[in-house]
C-alpha cells in the first residue's frame, strides 16, 4: 500500500516539478476528451429531443396500435364489438397504459365565426404515451370524462383564437352541432401534428357523450398500449391473433407506432462517428505525450540514475515514469470532462430548441460519457507512458549518474 | 569481521575492437563498519568503478564481494536495488540535486522507497536531517538558491537520511572552493561519526585524504594501500576516473 502511495507521490510530484512541459503535452489530450465528451452528451440532448419530438406523435417506445376495421361498412355495432374486444384484451394482459387515438372534425363557435376543427379523440393516458406537456393549464384527468360540459385542451392557435388562455378565467367555447354544449378549456398543449390551424383534444368519453361519431365518417378509432419493449414483440403477435379470432369479419392491425429504442442513423452517429473522432483525436494527443514523455526521459536520465541510487527498483522506475502519464492524462481527462458537465448542464438548451418545443424529460450529463472520457484519457497516458517508462528502466545507472 | 569484502575482485568491459580493457585487477579490500578510507588515483584508474562495485551499482567479472559477510553474487536486481537503498548513501562531486525540488523534497526523495515509516514520516525525518547539517533555515529554498557549500550540505543529508551503513562520496569536496570544502568535509566526518557510518571517500584533494584512517592509492587497476605519508605523491596525477 505504500509503496503505491510513494509512487503516486513521486509521479505527482514530478507532473508538480514539469508542470509547464506536462500542461503543453496535455492540451491534445484535454482538447479531445473535451470534445468527445461533450460532442457524445449534446448527441444525447439531439437524441432525447428527437426522440421526444417523435414520441409526441408516435408514442413512447413501446406503443403499439390497434387498429381494428370491420371489411364492411363500419357501424355503431361493430364499433361496440371492436371496443369489447380491445377491453377484454387489455384486461387479461393487464396493461396499465392505454389510450384511444381517433381523429375528428367538430364544429366550433369561435368570437369570429364558427369553424371546423381537427380533434384528437383520447384517453387521460394520452397524455403519458405521447409525453403531451401543456404549457398552460393542466392535462385530463379520469374525473374529466365525468364533467357537466366536455372538456378541452386545445392548441396555441385555437387559445388565441379564443383569446387567449388565462388558468385564472375560466375559458369556453360552443361545441356546435345538432345539441351545442359549451365545452371548458381546462389547458393548451401541442397537437401532435402541430401548425397554425386551431385544433384540440377531447376526451373519448365526453365525444361520445356530447357529440357521438358517426362510424361511418369518421371509422373506428384506433387504440394505443404503452408496454415494455422487451415485451412488445410477443405480446403485438398475440394480440393479433387473439383479436382476429375474437373479431372475425374485421381487418386487424396490431403493430408499434413508435420508432423503437434507437433512432437509426443518429445513434450509429454517436455511437461510431463521435467515438471514432474522438479515438482519432485522443491517439494524436497520446503521440504527443509520448513524443514529450521521450524527450523527457532522456532529459532526465541523470535524474533517473540517482534515484536508482537511493535504491529504486526498475519496477519502481518504470512505474513512477508510467504513472507520471498516466496521472498527467488522467487529471487532463478529468478537467475536461468537468468543464464539458460544467458546459452542458449550463447550456440555454430553450436557444436551440424549434420553436414551441419543450423536453420533458431533459437529459443529464451522461455518466457514461463522463466516465469513458476519463478512461480514455487514462489509457492513451498508460499507453503512452510505456515507451518512456522502458526507456527510464535501460538506462544505465552508471552512464546516469557518472561519478 | 569486514563490513565490505573484496577478494581478489577484477573488472573488465569488452572493447568494440574486440579487445577487453581491464579496468580493476585482483582488488583486495577489507573495510570495517565504522571506519573511513579514502581512495586516491590517477583518471581512469578504475575509481569510479571500484565505487559503483562497492555501491552495488555494478557486479565484479571475477572475485568475491562480501557485504557483511554475504556475498552478493548471485542477488537478483531487485534485491540489489532495495539492498542499494538500505545500506549505501552516495555523495556526488556535482550534487545531483534533484531541480525544481525544496531542500526538504530533496533530502526527503530517498525515503520514498524507503519503509512505511519512513515514507510517512519523510518531511520531518528529512527536516531533521537538514538542522543536523545546518541548514534548518533554508528548508524551503530550491537548489538553484543555495550556494555551492549548501548544496553539498543538503547532498549529504540526502546521502543519510536513511541512515546508511555506509557513506561512498565521490569527490565530495571537488567542486567547492577549499574552505568551504573543508566545512563540509567537517560536517560529514561529525554527521558519520555520530552514527558510526562506513565512509569511502574518492578524492582528488590529498587534504580530504589524509583525514580518512586508512588511504587507497588505485594505479592502473591495482590498488595498495599506502601510508598517509605517501599521499603527497599524487599530487601530480589529479583527474576525474
Amino acid at each position: 500500500m505504500t509503496s503505491v502511495v510513494a509512487a503516486l507521490t513521486e509521479a505527482w510530484s514530478e507532473i508538480r516539478v514539469h508542470k509547464v512541459r506536462v500542461v503543453l503535452a496535455l492540451v491534445g489530450v484535454f482538447l479531445a476528451v473535451f470534445a468527445m465528451t461533450t460532442i457524445t452528451a449534446v448527441g444525447n440532448m439531439g437524441r432525447q429531443m428527437l426522440g421526444e419530438s417523435f414520441e409526441r406523435s408516435a408514442g413512447r417506445p413501446a406503443t403499439l396500435r390497434l387498429d381494428l376495421h370491420p371489411n364492411g361498412m363500419p357501424s355503431k355495432e361493430s364499433t361496440a364489438r371492436a371496443e369489447r374486444a380491445v377491453a377484454a384484451a387489455i384486461d387479461r394482459y393487464d396493461v396499465r397504459w392505454h389510450t384511444t387515438n381517433g381523429q375528428a372534425q367538430f364544429p366550433f363557435r369561435f368570437p369570429d365565426g364558427a369553424a371546423m376543427v381537427d380533434t384528437t379523440i383520447v384517453d387521460p393516458s394520452y397524455g403519458t404515451i405521447h409525453r403531451t406537456l401543456p404549457t398552460a393549464g393542466r392535462w385530463f384527468t379520469p374525473a374529466d370524462a365525468e364533467g357537466f360540459a366536455p372538456r378541452l385542451v386545445v392548441n396555441a392557435a385555437m387559445a388565441e383564437r379564443l383569446g387567449g388562455f388565462d388558468p385564472a378565467r375560466p375559458m369556453t367555447v360552443v361545441l356546435g352541432g345538432d345539441t351545442p354544449v359549451r365545452a371548458t378549456v381546462i389547458g393548451v398543449a401541442e397537437t401532435p401534428w402541430g401548425g397554425q390551424m386551431p385544433a384540440a383534444f377531447m376526451l373519448a368519453d365526453a365525444a361520445e357523450r356530447w357529440s357521438p361519431l358517426d362510424p361511418q365518417f369518421s371509422g373506428t378509432p384506433a387504440t394505443e398500449l404503452w408496454v415494455p419493449s422487451h415485451d412488445a414483440e410477443a405480446l403485438s403477435a398475440s394480440l393479433q391473433q387473439e383479436l382476429s379470432a375474437a373479431l372475425p369479419g374485421f381487418s386487424v392491425g396490431v403493430g408499434r407506432s413508435d420508432g423503437g429504442d434507437d433512432l437509426g442513423i443518429l445513434d450509429a452517429v454517436l455511437d461510431y462517428g463521435v467515438r471514432g473522432v474522438g479515438i482519432f483525436a485522443l491517439v494524436l494527443g497520446g503521440i504527443g505525450v509520448l513524443n514529450v514523455g521521450l524527450v523527457t526521459v532522456r532529459q532526465r536520465i541523470r535524474e533517473i540514475g540517482v534515484r536508482r541510487s537511493f535504491g529504486a527498483t526498475s519496477t519502481r522506475v518504470f512505474v513512477a515514469v508510467l504513472l507520471e502519464s498516466v496521472c498527467a492524462t488522467a487529471a487532463a481527462g478529468a478537467l475536461a470532462v468537468a468543464l464539458s458537465v460544467a458546459l452542458v448542464e449550463n447550456f440555454p438548451l430553450e436557444m436551440v430548441l424549434p420553436p414551441g418545443l419543450t423536453l420533458t424529460d431533459v437529459p443529464r450529463f451522461p455518466f457514461s460519457a463522463a466516465l469513458e472520457g476519463f478512461l480514455a484519457a487514462t489509457a492513451i497516458g498508460a499507453l503512452a507512458g510505456v515507451v518512456p517508462a522502458a526507456m527510464a528502466v535501460r538506462a544505465k545507472v552508471i552512464d546516469a549518474i557518472r561519478y | 569481521m569486514s563490513l565490505l569484502r573484496l577478494d581478489d575482485v577484477s573488472r573488465s568491459v569488452p572493447l568494440p575492437d574486440g579487445t577487453v580493457l581491464h579496468i580493476l585487477t585482483g582488488v583486495n579490500l577489507h573495510v570495517a563498519a565504522g571506519e573511513h578510507i579514502a581512495v586516491v588515483g590517477r583518471s581512469g584508474s578504475g575509481k569510479s568503478t571500484l565505487l559503483n562495485l562497492m555501491g552495488l551499482l555494478d557486479s565484479p567479472t571475477t572475485g568475491t564481494y562480501l557485504l557483511d559477510g554475504q556475498p552478493v553474487e548471485g542477488l537478483g536486481q531487485r534485491r540489489l536495488s532495495r539492498l542499494r537503498g538500505a545500506t549505501f548513501g552516495f555523495v556526488f562531486q556535482q550534487f545531483n540535486l534533484l531541480p525544481g525540488r525544496t531542500a526538504t523534497e530533496n533530502v526527503a526523495s530517498p525515503l520514498l522507497y524507503g519503509s512505511a515509516r519512513e515514507f510517512w514520516n519523510r518531511k520531518r525525518i528529512a527536516q531533521d536531517m537538514l538542522e543536523r547539517v545546518g541548514l534548518g533555515h533554508r528548508l524551503d529554498t530550491m537548489p538553484e538558491k543555495l550556494s555551492g557549500g549548501e548544496q553539498q550540505r543538503v547532498a549529504l543529508a540526502r546521502s543519510l537520511v536513511r541512515r546508511p551503513r555506509v557513506l561512498l562520496a565521490d569527490e565530495p569536496t571537488g567542486a567547492l572552493d577549499v574552505d568551504t570544502g573543508t566545512a563540509v568535509m567537517d560536517v560529514l566526518e561529525e554527521l558519520v561519526r555520530e552514527d558510526g557510518t562506513t565512509l569511502v571517500t574518492i578524492t582528488h584533494d590529498l587534504s580530504v585524504a589524509a583525514r580518512a584512517d586508512r588511504q587507497f592509492r588505485l594505479d592502473h587497476g591495482v590498488l595498495t594501500q599506502v601510508g598517509a605519508t605517501q599521499v603527497p605523491a599524487l599530487t601530480a596525477s589529479r583527474g576525474g576516473a
